[in-house]
């Protein structure tokens, strides 16, 4: 899922300094699983801003809401309903999400309430780590199910550097040397022999590097 | 400010805190009326959320008192606790509040005098500090209208 980290108090206040009526929106989507913009967050956040405003002896109104995701029409439209009553959104959803209410709300300044941050798993609760870097051409099979792009600090595809030093990456001790991940995890499953095969030269164009993506299922359009 | 009494909440788990109030009432044990206590089945109950309306109902200062640690009912709920409080306590920083007005204790049952120490404690940190920022901004909001009002009279 992605995952994304709250903004800082400081950085948010500053956002909506022109604003006294907004609405703090969440979604039950992503970042609710990795507690950065679900519910409990939105209710946090805007007690927060409350409490801030009213230091400065100034007021804020804060409609509290959590859609069940942002980044498609249907679950915006509840928000129509009371949209126009307020100044601005200020969107705790992944930045897909945000940009959707934004293109759906034209007349609302949106702001984002969190960085959004990688694809990535729940280790453990409270811990998440990037797995996957949508690189749109996907080598796992070849590589014992451990991504080279994303799990590799510089993304190589045939093997290590020199830096891979006791397991660990050497621009941190604390991060795993993503081939010797896979060098581990081919030899568990007895297939060693994937590591003779040469990944060819990436062709980034199906990555970020071609430009903005589409997806489409013509079997699916109405 | 030197008659300012302080509202202060207090987060009491049932088993620990609660009862060390209950044990300071039987041993009629001084300590000061500005604490307000809302008992919980265990502080590993408490939300962030709770912490903040507090301060945003107009408390002065607010504490979480739980089991002491590896002694919780619940085993580890004080020490989720802990860490929330420790959470809480920088979101009020930004929030201009201040982390100090925010604290966490550990008692056991039987300490009703550390639970009166504690509210005496609390009581007079939070009446050093003075009033919670949002009621100084609004008491300095009214008298800067009140002012006004006084200058139009005239």
């Amino acid at each position: 899922m992605i995952i994304a980290e709250g903004k800082p108090i400081k950085e948010i206040l500053a956002m909506i300094d022109a604003y006294d009526k907004i609405i703090v929106a969440g979604c039950k989507g992503c970042v609710t699983v990795c507690s950065a913009g679900g519910e409990k967050e939105v209710g946090i956040l805007s007690s927060a801003l409350r409490l801030a405003r009213q230091t400065q002896g100034r007021s804020l109104e804060i409609k509290e809401v959590t859609l069940e995701r942002q980044c498609d029409t249907e679950y915006l439209e509840p928000m129509r309903e009371y949209a126009d009553q307020y100044q601005a959104i200020l969107s705790l959803a992944c930045g897909a999400g945000i940009q959707f209410v934004a293109e759906k709300f034209r007349k609302h300044p949106v702001l984002p309430g969190v960085n959004t941050q990688f694809i990535g798993v729940t280790e453990e609760q409270g811990v998440w780590t990037e797995r996957c870097q949508s690189c749109g051409n996907c080598v796992l099979d070849r590589t014992g199910g451990i991504c080279p792009v994303a799990r590799c600090s510089k993304s190589l595809f045939n093997g290590p550097c020199g830096g891979s030093k006791g397991g660990k990456c050497e621009i941190d001790p604390q991060v795993d040397c993503g081939w010797q991940l896979i060098y581990e995890r081919l030899q568990e499953l007895g297939q060693l022999e994937k590591l003779e095969i040469v990944l060819p030269v990436k062709d980034w164009s199906t990555s970020r590097d071609g430009g903005p993506r589409k997806r489409i299922r013509e079997d699916l359009k109405i | 400010m030197n008659n300012f009494e302080p509202t202060i909440v207090a987060f009491c788990c049932h088993f620990c805190a609660y009862t060390a109030a209950d044990l300071a009432g039987t041993m009629r044990l001084q300590y000061p009326p500005n604490i307000r206590i809302v008992r919980i089945p265990c502080t590993g109950k408490v939300d962030i959320r709770f912490l903040l309306e507090a301060f945003e109902k107009g408390a002065d200062g607010v504490y979480v008192a739980g089991c002491l640690e590896g002694d919780c009912h619940y085993l580890k709920g004080n020490f989720r606790a802990k860490k929330r409080v420790a959470l809480a306590k920088r979101i009020l920083e930004d929030a201009g509040i201040g982390g100090e007005r925010l604290e966490m204790y550990n008692m056991s049952a039987a300490m009703g005098p550390r639970f009166a120490e504690v509210a005496r404690e609390v009581t007079e940190r939070i009446r050093q500090l003075g009033p919670s920022p949002i009621k100084r901004a609004k008491s300095m909001a009214h008298s800067a209208k009140s002012k006004e009002q006084r200058a139009k009279s005239k």
